[in-house]
C-alpha cells in the first residue's frame, strides 16, 4: 500500500506512517474505501460548517438532513449498483432515467387506472402486482437494449442513446403527457416518508440483524483461511472490524432513531389510532427508510452476485479480456443480454421507488438520473477501460452526489452553481482515483 | 511413434473460409499419444485457423475432426474442452483484471454446495499445481497484469495440466518470453509429452521446433505441404518447404 491522502482518515489516526501501513495491511481493509468516507466526511462538514457560518444555521449533520439524504440517495443509488456491471463490461447505459420514467408511467396506469377496475380500489394485490410489472417493464427493455448490442453489435452508446430519446416518448405516449396520481397507498410506503419507514423498534431489528451477519461473515471466513492454511488476520484486527462495523451499523440505528415525527403527522396518527397525545408531546422515531432498506438489500444482493458467483465472475473476466473470456467457453453475448436485463431491472425497481416517493407518476421522473448514475458508480471506482469496480464504492458515490447536492441546497447555492460544483468534483474524482490506481500499481 | 494405435486427433480434410479466401484448404493431419506435432508456416499460412477450428474459436466449413477414434463434433470452445482439448494462445488468453486462480478455473470455477464460487478452494488449488509447475510463482492473488510473460505462461499451462487435457495446442507458447522462460516451457512441453499427452506446437522458430517435436507439418496458403519425421529431414528442407511451399523429399 502505498502512503497517499486516503491514509488521514479518521479510522487509522495512530502517530507515524508506518503504524498506518501495517493497521491497513493487518486489517485488510481497502485503502479506497477509506479515502471514499473520508472525502465523504470531509463534504459533510464542510456543509456543516458553511452552513453555520454563512447562514448561521448548521443544518447538514442533523438527523433531519442525513435521514432525507439517504432516502434521495436510494433512487440513484440502486441504479448505480447496476451500472457498475454495465460499465466493468465495457459498455454503458445512457437509458436508465428513460426506462425508469417508462416503468413508472406504466406502474401508474396499472394501479391508477386499470386494476382498480377488476381489484376495487385499495384492493392489497394492486401494489404487488404494480412492482412485479414495473420489474418486468425494466427488464425486458434492457434485455432488448442487451440483444441489440450482443447480437446485432450495435455499440451500447448508440443503442442506449436511441433508447433515452425512445422510452421518453413512450413514457409520454402511454399516457399523454399527464400526470397520475394518486398511487396506491401500500405502493406510496416504498417510497419512505413518516409511514414508510420500519419505526425504532424495526431499526433496532434491523441493526441486530446486520451486526450478527458481520459478526457472522468475519468469523466465517476466519474459518475458510484455516481450511486452506492461509494467511490469518491478528485477532486484534478482527476486533477493530468486528467493532467498526457494528459501531457504523448502531450509530446510523441511533441516528434514524433521532429522527422524530414531525407534531402534525403525530396528530395525525395518534386521531387514527385512538391514541391521546400527552401534552409534552409525543416522539415516533422514523427509522430506516423502507427506500432505503430496498437500497441496502440490492447492495448486498448485488455484492454476493459479483464477488460469489460465477456470473459475477465472468462479469469481470468479460471486462478484462473478453477474447479470453469468450475463448474459457463463457457465452459472453448472452452475458451481455443478461447484465442489461439487471440494469433495466434495477431501473424498474428505482421507478418504484421514485414514483411512490411523489405520490405520483410522471413521464419526466428520472429525466438526467442516467448521468448521476453513470457519475456515481465512476466516482466510487468503477473504470471505463472496464474490469474494475465495486458495488459499494456505487452506492457511495450515489451518497457522495447527493450530499453535493443537498448540501448545496441548503447552504443556498442556486442550480447553476450546483451544476457546476457537480461537474468538477466528478472530473477530479476520476482524476483522483487515476492518480492512486497508477501510484498503487 | 506407434503407428498401429488410433490417433489421438485425426483432422480429415478440414477447410474454412473468409470472404472467398480459402484460409485452411482440405487439410489432413493426425496426432497420437505422446507425440509432439509442429506447425510450421509464413504468417497467414492458416496455422492458427487450423488449430482454433479445433480449439472451437472458428467453426469449420468441410471435413471431419475425430478424437480417440470417434467422430467429434466441436463448435465452441466449450466442446473443445469437453474432448479434453487445451489451448494456450499466442495472446495469451488471460483475463488482465483477474488473479492467477480465476483465471485457472475460468469457465471451471469450483462452487460451494450452495453454487457460489469456492476462491479458498481454487487459490490452495492454484498453490498447490503452481509449486509444481513453476516454484517461483507466489502472486497467486494479485491481477495477472502484474506478472511476468513466463509467469502469465505458467497460469496458461497450469490450466491444460490441471484440467488433465489429453491434447494440447500451443500457438507460440514462447513468443513473448524470455531466454529463461521458453526453456521453462520446452521443459515443460517434455514433460507432458512423456506424460502421454499429444501437444500441436505452433512455432516460427525452426531450430526449437526440430528440437522439440516429433514430426512437423508445414503449410502455405492454407494447404498443407508435406509433414516428416524431424530425424528424416534438415532445417534447410523445412526451410525450403516454409518458402517454395513444395515438398523436397517429394520432388526427389
Amino acid at each position: 500500500m502505498t502512503d497517499t491522502n486516503t491514509d488521514q482518515s479518521p479510522a487509522t489516526q495512530t502517530p507515524s506512517a508506518n503504524p498506518v501501513t501495517r493497521f491497513l495491511r493487518a486489517t485488510e481493509i481497502d485503502t479506497r474505501l477509506l479515502g471514499m468516507v473520508g472525502a465523504l466526511l470531509l463534504i459533510w462538514l464542510g456543509f456543516h460548517l458553511t452552513g453555520y457560518y454563512k447562514n448561521g444555521f448548521a443544518a447538514f449533520l442533523t438527523p433531519r438532513n442525513l435521514w432525507n439524504l439517504s432516502v434521495q440517495t436510494s433512487s440513484i443509488g440502486i441504479m448505480a449498483t447496476g451500472m457498475v456491471l454495465v460499465i466493468v463490461t465495457r459498455h454503458i447505459d445512457l437509458s436508465v432515467g428513460s426506462i425508469l420514467g417508462f416503468a413508472a408511467i406504466v406502474m401508474g396506469v396499472l394501479q391508477v387506472n386499470i386494476l382498480p377496475q377488476y381489484l376495487g380500489l385499495g384492493h392489497p394485490l394492486i401494489w404487488i402486482i404494480a412492482v412485479v410489472a414495473g420489474l418486468l417493464v425494466g427488464a425486458l427493455v434492457g434485455a432488448f437494449h442487451g440483444w441489440l448490442i450482443a447480437y446485432l453489435t450495435i455499440p451500447a452508446f448508440i443503442v442506449t442513446l436511441g433508447g433515452l430519446l425512445v422510452w421518453r416518448g413512450v413514457a409520454f405516449l402511454v399516457a399523454r403527457g399527464e400526470t397520475i396520481s394518486p398511487v396506491d397507498p401500500t405502493f406510496s410506503l416504498l417510497g419512505g416518508g413518516p409511514y414508510g419507514a420500519v419505526g425504532a423498534t424495526g431499526s433496532w431489528i434491523v441493526g441486530l440483524l446486520a451486526s450478527v451477519a458481520i459478526l457472522w461473515i468475519l468469523v466465517s471466513s476466519r474459518k475458510r483461511r484455516a481450511a486452506h492454511g492461509f494467511v490469518q488476520r491478528p485477532v486484534w484486527a478482527e476486533g477493530v472490524l468486528a467493532v467498526l462495523g457494528c459501531g457504523a451499523v448502531i450509530g446510523s440505528v441511533l441516528l434514524v432513531n433521532a429522527y422524530t415525527w414531525p407534531k402534525g403527522i403525530v396528530r395525525q396518527y395518534a386521531a387514527a389510532n385512538n391514541i391521546t397525545v400527552p401534552p409534552e408531546g409525543l416522539l415516533i422515531s422514523y427509522g430506516f427508510a423502507i427506500p432505503v432498506l430496498i437500497m441496502i438489500g440490492v447492495g448486498i444482493a448485488m455484492t454476493i452476485l459479483m464477488t460469489r458467483t460465477r456470473f459475477g465472475r465472468y462479469v469481470f473476466a468479460i471486462g478484462g479480456n473478453p477474447e479470453a473470456a469468450a475463448l474459457a467457453g463463457i457465452n459472453t453475448r448472452w452475458m451481455t443480454v443478461k447484465i442489461f436485463a439487471l440494469m433495466g431491472m434495477l431501473a424498474g425497481l428505482s421507478a418504484v421507488v421514485a414514483s411512490a416517493r411523489l405520490g405520483s407518476a410522471t413521464n419526466a421522473l428520472g429525466t438526467l438520473d442516467e448521468l448521476y448514475v453513470i457519475a456515481a458508480a465512476v466516482i466510487g471506482g468503477t473504470s471505463l477501460a472496464g474490469g474494475v469496480g465495486t458495488i459499494y464504492g456505487a452506492i457511495l458515490g450515489a451518497l457522495v452526489m447527493q450530499s453535493l447536492q443537498t448540501g448545496m441546497v441548503l447552504i443556498g447555492f442556486d442550480s447553476a452553481m450546483q451544476q457546476i460544483v457537480v461537474g468538477t468534483v466528478l472530473v477530479l474524482a476520476v482524476f483522483i482515483d487515476n492518480r492512486y490506481r497508477s501510484k498503487s500499481k | 511413434m506407434n503407428k498401429t494405435q488410433t490417433p489421438l486427433v485425426d483432422i480429415r480434410e478440414l477447410s474454412i473460409s473468409f470472404g472467398g479466401i480459402k484460409a485452411v484448404d482440405h487439410v489432413s493431419l493426425d496426432l497420437y499419444p505422446g507425440e509432439v506435432v509442429g506447425l510450421l508456416g509464413h504468417n497467414g499460412a492458416g496455422k492458427s485457423t487450423l488449430i482454433k477450428m479445433l480449439s472451437g474459436a472458428y467453426q469449420k466449413d468441410s471435413g471431419e475432426i475425430w478424437i480417440d477414434g470417434k467422430k467429434a463434433d466441436i463448435r465452441t470452445p466449450r466442446d473443445s474442452r469437453d474432448q479434453n482439448i487445451e489451448t494456450i494462445y499466442q495472446t495469451l488468453a488471460l483475463a488482465d483484471n483477474l488473479d492467477a486462480a480465476s483465471n485457472l478455473f475460468l469457465g471451471r470455477e469450483l462452487t460451494t454446495p450452495l453454487g457460489f464460487v469456492d476462491d479458498g478452494r481454487m487459490e490452495a488449488e492454484t498453490r498447490k499445481i503452481m509449486a509444481r509447475l513453476n516454484p517461483n510463482f507466489k502472486k497467486i492473488k494479485e491481477p495477472v497484469s502484474a506478472l511476468s510473460g513466463g509467469q502469465r505462461q505458467s497460469v496458461a499451462i497450469a490450466r491444460a495440466v490441471y484440467f488433465k487435457a489429453k491434447i494440447l495446442i500451443m500457438d507460440e507458447p514462447t513468443a513473448a518470453l524470455g531466454v529463461h522462460e521458453t526453456k521453462m516451457v520446452a521443459d515443460l512441453i517434455k514433460e507432458l509429452k512423456s506424460q502421454g499427452l499429444g501437444i500441436f506446437l505452433i512455432s516460427h522458430d525452426t531450430r526449437e521446433m526440430m528440437e522439440l517435436c516429433d514430426r512437423v507439418a508445414v503449410m502455405k496458403n492454407g494447404k498443407l505441404i508435406g509433414i516428416e519425421r524431424v530425424e528424416d529431414v534438415t532445417e534447410d528442407d523445412i526451410l525450403s518447404m516454409i518458402i517454395m511451399g513444395k515438398n523436397p523429399k517429394k520432388a526427389a
